[in-house]
């Protein structure tokens, strides 16, 4: 035992060592590894919280049941209602689970832990990685509860196994990047309430005028061209091929890109408010 | 670590924490205004001031949350500006809220910011144990800190701060929003970890809780530094213990006054346009049937004789000739300030 060990000697917590420690690593290679010791905070969570989970696969299930049944007689759309919706509903359904990044990032703002994480000798780019990252878990069991619901009205992949898993990855990677939006907007209003709204609320326009619900050559003229060139059609425009076995063209390569620049842009500007968020 | 800051750190190796002419504003608000302290190895500085003073932007700067517009800061000798990462090694910061994950347990909690700290993770867990153990939370250690009542939250709160063994610990107002008895508690455990030589850094509100913890206090309003010394010089220049006699004619207050001179230990205060007059004494104990049977004699009549104790509006009375509550910068004021002791009422 040397009186330098900061370590060493009787283990009283009390007995803080005055003497500089040099043991405590950090630099850029701790990014990994302190990600996903934030990824296990919010993981650790996930069994423990069922109700959260529970609530997020209502409204879904909810808007399977609801378009399969109310509007499938009544709306004109190039292949079957079924098999034409669902991939648009797993698609919305997706995407509006990335706001849940912005309602957890303004949880911990509000509550004072970024501060915390702030004033710790971590990576610091690892605090939103890491939210971001398990916000993907959880996004994932609520997608597998919708698709048994979805195989339960009808619902089929016609085509291979493997462009089903390429829709699904595709849905998610585009989901991830919107996660980094939302993780900006939970920082820049710093309360969960208002992330809550803020969050969500512009998905509704962003999903409904889109090809996800019905065909934009029924929609009023002007919104036409909005739903064409939104890029959520051309996720769901994507991902409807590739479930149903049709050859999606360039939509996935365009929807690819449209995540990667959002991911690009968006995790900048969201790393940057992070360095400068306190709690109010 | 650069050579200037090595050069520095060795001219001052007494002081762990040094704040040097620290500016930063908000918009119109000037946070810090020139702040300038020392935090001495091994003791513990109360930083005292009301709502918007400058105390929580002071401990954000020192902790890397906030950069100044100009001024230094280091930790252990390390410039904080320049090696944020390596100055926070060496700090513990418990914020105004305890920073606590309800969703986790308590000891999932310390574990968590240990391996956040870097430090192996059986280290963390075991020391996470210990401080278990010496916060008394054992028991709720498997707990879900959802449970955890608010004294328990604080108490994790700075548990946590503590994990890595600190050179450092920060608390910023560790008692605002406790009940009395959490807030003893409290005060227990900071008082305590004050004895063991732990080097704190300790924002308040209270001048009672900078008395009792504290081996230094500065006083900031403004985002200057009005006053620094320790709390026994600073209760000294506020006067302590006071009566204070209010009456209705403004005509008696020299007589009140006269009357009452040779009680006080101090300047007699006349004010509330000439209605209100305090007299500082050393002791309270039995000043108040004194100074009523003084006044009795002389014939004044007067309305109320009460015995008080000095708190933070005295100390800014003292120092700045206003209160601590019209201040001004009171826009965040969401604690209102410390619940006075009931006066002692003994006549009317």
């Amino acid at each position: 035992m040397t009186t330098t060990d900061v370590h060493a000697g009787p283990r009283d917590p009390f007995e803080l060592t005055p003497a500089p420690q040099t043991d405590i690593a950090d630099g850029p290679q701790w990014i990994l590894k302190d990600s996903w010791t934030e990824a296990t905070r919010h993981l650790h969570a996930i069994p423990r919280n069922p109700e959260l989970l529970i609530f997020a696969t209502i409204q879904p299930i909810m808007f399977i049941v609801l378009f399969v049944y109310v509007f499938q007689g009544s709306v004109q759309t190039p292949i079957d209602y079924v098999q034409y919706v669902i991939p648009g509903i797993f698609a919305q359904t997706v995407l509006f689970n990335s706001a849940f990044t912005g309602v957890g990032v303004a949880d911990d703002l509000s509550k004072g832990i970024i501060d915390r994480l702030r004033s710790l000798p971590m990576h610091q780019g690892s605090v939103l990685i890491g939210r971001t990252l398990s916000d993907v878990v959880r996004n994932v069991l609520t997608f597998v509860v919708m698709l048994v619901v979805a195989f339960a009205v009808g619902f089929r992949f016609e085509g291979t196994l493997l462009a089903a898993l390429a829709a699904t990855g595709l849905m998610f990677i585009f989901s991830y990047a919107f996660s980094w939006i939302a993780a900006l907007i939970g920082l820049s209003v710093g309360s969960v309430e208002a992330a809550n709204s803020a969050g969500f609320i512009w998905m509704f326009p962003l999903t409904f005028v889109s090809s996800a619900f019905v065909d934009p050559a029924n929609m009023t003229g002007w919104l036409q061209p909005i739903a064409e060139h939104n890029p959520f059609s051309i996720l769901t425009d994507a991902c409807r091929a590739l479930y149903n076995g049709y050859d999606p063209g360039n939509d996935a390569w365009i929807a690819l890109a449209w995540a990667g620049g959002i991911t690009i842009v968006f995790a900048r500007l969201a790393t940057r408010k992070f360095a400068r968020s306190t709690s109010a | 670590m650069s050579t200037s800051a090595q050069g520095l750190a060795s001219r001052v190796s007494g002081a762990a924490v040094i704040a040097d002419d620290l500016y930063k504003s908000f918009g119109e608000t000037k946070a810090l205004a020139g702040v300038s302290f020392e935090v001495q190895r091994g003791t513990v500085l109360g930083l005292l001031g009301p709502n918007g003073a400058g105390k929580t932007t002071a401990v954000r700067v020192l902790t890397t949350l906030v950069r100044p517009e100009s001024g230094r800061a280091f930790i252990d000798g390390i410039d904080v500006l320049a090696e944020p990462t390596k100055a926070k090694a060496r700090i513990g910061l418990t914020g105004q809220y305890a920073a606590v994950d309800e969703r986790l347990t308590g000891l999932e909690n310390l574990e968590h910011v240990g391996r956040l700290y870097h430090l192996p993770i059986s280290t963390a867990k075991e020391r996470g144990r210990e401080l278990l153990e010496r916060f008394d939370l054992v028991d709720a250690s498997d707990r879900v800190v959802k449970g955890y009542s608010g004294g328990m939250r604080r108490r994790l709160d700075i548990a946590m701060s503590l994990i890595a063994k600190p050179s450092v610990l920060m608390l910023d107002e560790p008692t605002t929003g406790l009940d009395p008895r959490s807030r003893l508690a409290v005060w227990d455990l900071i008082e305590e970890l004050g004895r063991g030589g732990t080097t704190t850094l300790l924002t308040t509100q209270y001048l009672d809780e900078a008395d009792r913890l504290a081996d230094d206090v500065v006083v900031v309003d403004h985002g200057r530094v009005i006053a620094t010394g320790t709390p026994q010089v600073l209760k000294q220049q506020v006067g302590g213990d006071r009566i204070e006699i209010t009456f209705a004619d403004p005509c008696d207050a020299d007589r009140v006054v006269e009357a009452l001179r040779e009680q006080a230990c101090g300047e007699v205060l006349v004010l509330d346009e000439r209605r209100r007059v305090i007299v500082p004494v050393f002791e309270v104990q039995g000043m108040v049937p004194e100074a009523v049977r003084r006044l009795d004699r002389s014939e004044i009549p007067f309305n109320d004789v009460v015995a008080r104790e000095s708190t933070l509006d005295d100390v800014f009375f003292a120092l700045t000739g206003h209160g601590a509550s019209e201040n001004g910068a009171s826009a965040d004021a969401e604690s209102e300030s410390e619940p006075e002791p009931e006066p002692e009422k003994v006549a009317s």
